[in-house]
């Protein structure tokens, strides 16, 4: 049984003034086992968030259902912008989803120390660099346990060591807690990188191009060489990454 | 500037508007223009009668009653009209309509209707309060951040929780700021209140010294009333505020 099972009939996005209205979605289907890695590949603006907002509940407004594996799954989502509340200490925003009391702020203290950023916990997050506000948001993400994690270009405007030192972090901290992760991004490599299985996105209304499933061992995730070849073999369709 | 600099700055700024006035009323030479001697000396008068402090008291009482109740229901009328675009196309002309209905025919009907009591000279001046309060927090409440929002339902924050850590902390700008302009206007409603129908009260001593043409005694009042809302605002509602907003940088 898959853990998440998407079934969107239609959503199209309402008129605006002097436009048309834009169908994002129609006969879309798309099915998630458990603990699985995928990466949904596609250009800006096709509807990738629209899809995560739609699995994560925040979009409600379309045709057709989403269905988990697990009765009320918890839910977890690392915003493109990390979306931390700035007048909490980083320790409090890490332990907000969290049940409040000592515990709590335990759990998240330990959580900033698995990310490696114990020694700012009572800094605001405005004192933070990006990098750093996005460790936040991933010790929040991880802090809960989550069933299903939502991941919306969680990496983008980092350099890339930044990027690749968080893509690390992802890993490890996916490796002790495993969770059945939808991740958007339109960086090739990225995918390659992380995700056991990549679905290609295109056109309005989206459609599924490519659905391939990757069994890489650590060893090929490290090789850049092995790492172009699976790049090329995603094909035409979307833009060098 | 530095704080000691400034401090010294406004000390001389208030010195030398108490030598002017020194000046005019010794120019004036009469009793309806009292130099500062002699309103002080009717400050120490009335402060040892205890008429003084007792009215102060008083009306510093009905100040923080019709306050508290304007800020609450102004604001909690501001974040749902700020929250709903239906119900502030319904409701939002009724607040432009308060807006500008002169405080004194609100004084006056208060009075008419509910009779010359307590809760109807509160109740006035909480009225006359409300629509400033309201189209204040409806703003904040309109700017509240969707993202913040989504990211409190996605992590499923109970209610009450997503209240006080994600919503209440967006409005502390906007409840600072109508809270300022709000005891400003609360205290100058207040006197006018207290005028027109209570027997007690800064207002009501205003009155009397009025009727005597007892300027000395309206200058006293004015000073000592206006120094204590003064202490108000720099000892409770500044540090309230600065303790509020110290995450920003």
């Amino acid at each position: 049984m898959s853990a998440i099972a998407i079934d969107i009939g239609e959503k199209r996005y309402k008129a605006q003034v002097g436009g048309p209205g834009r169908e994002i979605f129609r006969g879309f289907r798309l099915d998630v086992a458990a603990g699985d890695f995928v990466a949904l590949l596609g250009e800006s603006g096709i509807g990738k968030t629209t899809l995560l907002n739609i699995v994560a509940g925040l979009d409600r407004d379309f045709r057709g259902q989403v269905r988990f594996g697990t009765k009320a799954p918890r839910f977890a989502y690392a915003f493109q912008n990390p979306r931390l509340l700035p007048w909490r200490s980083v320790v409090e925003n890490v332990a907000l989803p969290l049940p409040a009391g000592e515990p709590g702020r335990r759990r998240a203290l330990a959580m900033l120390g698995e990310v490696g950023l114990a020694e700012l916990a009572d800094a605001y997050p405005e004192r933070l660099s990006l990098g750093q506000q996005r460790r936040v948001a991933l010790a929040r993400a991880f802090a809960i346990e989550p069933d299903v994690l939502l991941m919306d270009e969680p990496f983008v405007s980092l350099d890339e060591a930044g990027a690749a030192r968080l893509r690390d972090l992802l890993r490890r901290l996916l490796a002790r807690r495993p969770a059945t992760v939808l991740f958007v991004t339109h960086d090739r490599r990225e995918a390659v990188e992380l995700a056991d299985r990549i679905v290609v996105l295109e056109g309005t209304p989206v459609r599924i191009v490519r659905d391939m499933p990757l069994a890489l061992t650590p060893a090929e995730r490290a090789s850049p060489g092995r790492i172009d070849e699976v790049r090329r073999a995603l094909g035409a369709g979307v833009e060098p990454g | 500037m530095s704080a000691s600099k400034r401090l010294l700055l406004t000390a001389a700024s208030l010195l030398a508007l108490l030598l002017f006035w020194q000046v005019a009323a010794l120019w004036a030479d009469s009793r309806l223009l009292p130099g500062p001697p002699a309103v002080f000396e009717a400050m120490v008068r009335a402060t040892r009668s205890g008429v003084m402090p007792e009215s102060i008291a008083i009306t510093l009482a009905r100040v923080a009653a019709s306050f508290l109740i304007a800020m609450t229901i102004g604001s909690a009328i501001g974040i749902v009209l700020g929250r709903s675009v239906a119900l502030n196309e319904l409701l939002g002309p009724w607040v432009v309509v308060l807006l500008n209905l002169p405080a004194l025919v609100v004084i006056i009907l208060c009075y008419v209707w509910f009779g010359l009591t307590e809760a109807a000279a509160i109740t006035a001046v909480a009225i006359n309060k409300i629509p400033n309060v309201a189209v204040t927090m409806r703003e904040g409440a309109a700017a509240l951040s969707r993202d913040l929002d989504e990211m409190a339902e996605v992590y499923r924050l109970p209610r009450l929780r997503a209240l006080r850590h994600v919503t209440l902390p967006q409005l502390v700008p906007f409840f600072a700021a109508s809270a300022r302009s709000g005891l400003a206007l609360t205290w100058k409603i207040v006197l006018v209140v207290e005028l027109l129908g209570r027997s007690n009260g800064v207002g009501f001593e205003l009155q009397t010294a009025f009727q005597l043409f007892d300027v000395a005694g309206i200058l006293a009042y004015a000073l000592a009333f206006t120094a204590v809302v003064q202490v108000i605002e720099l000892g409770l509602l500044q540090p309230w505020e600065r303790r509020a907003s110290r995450w920003r940088r």
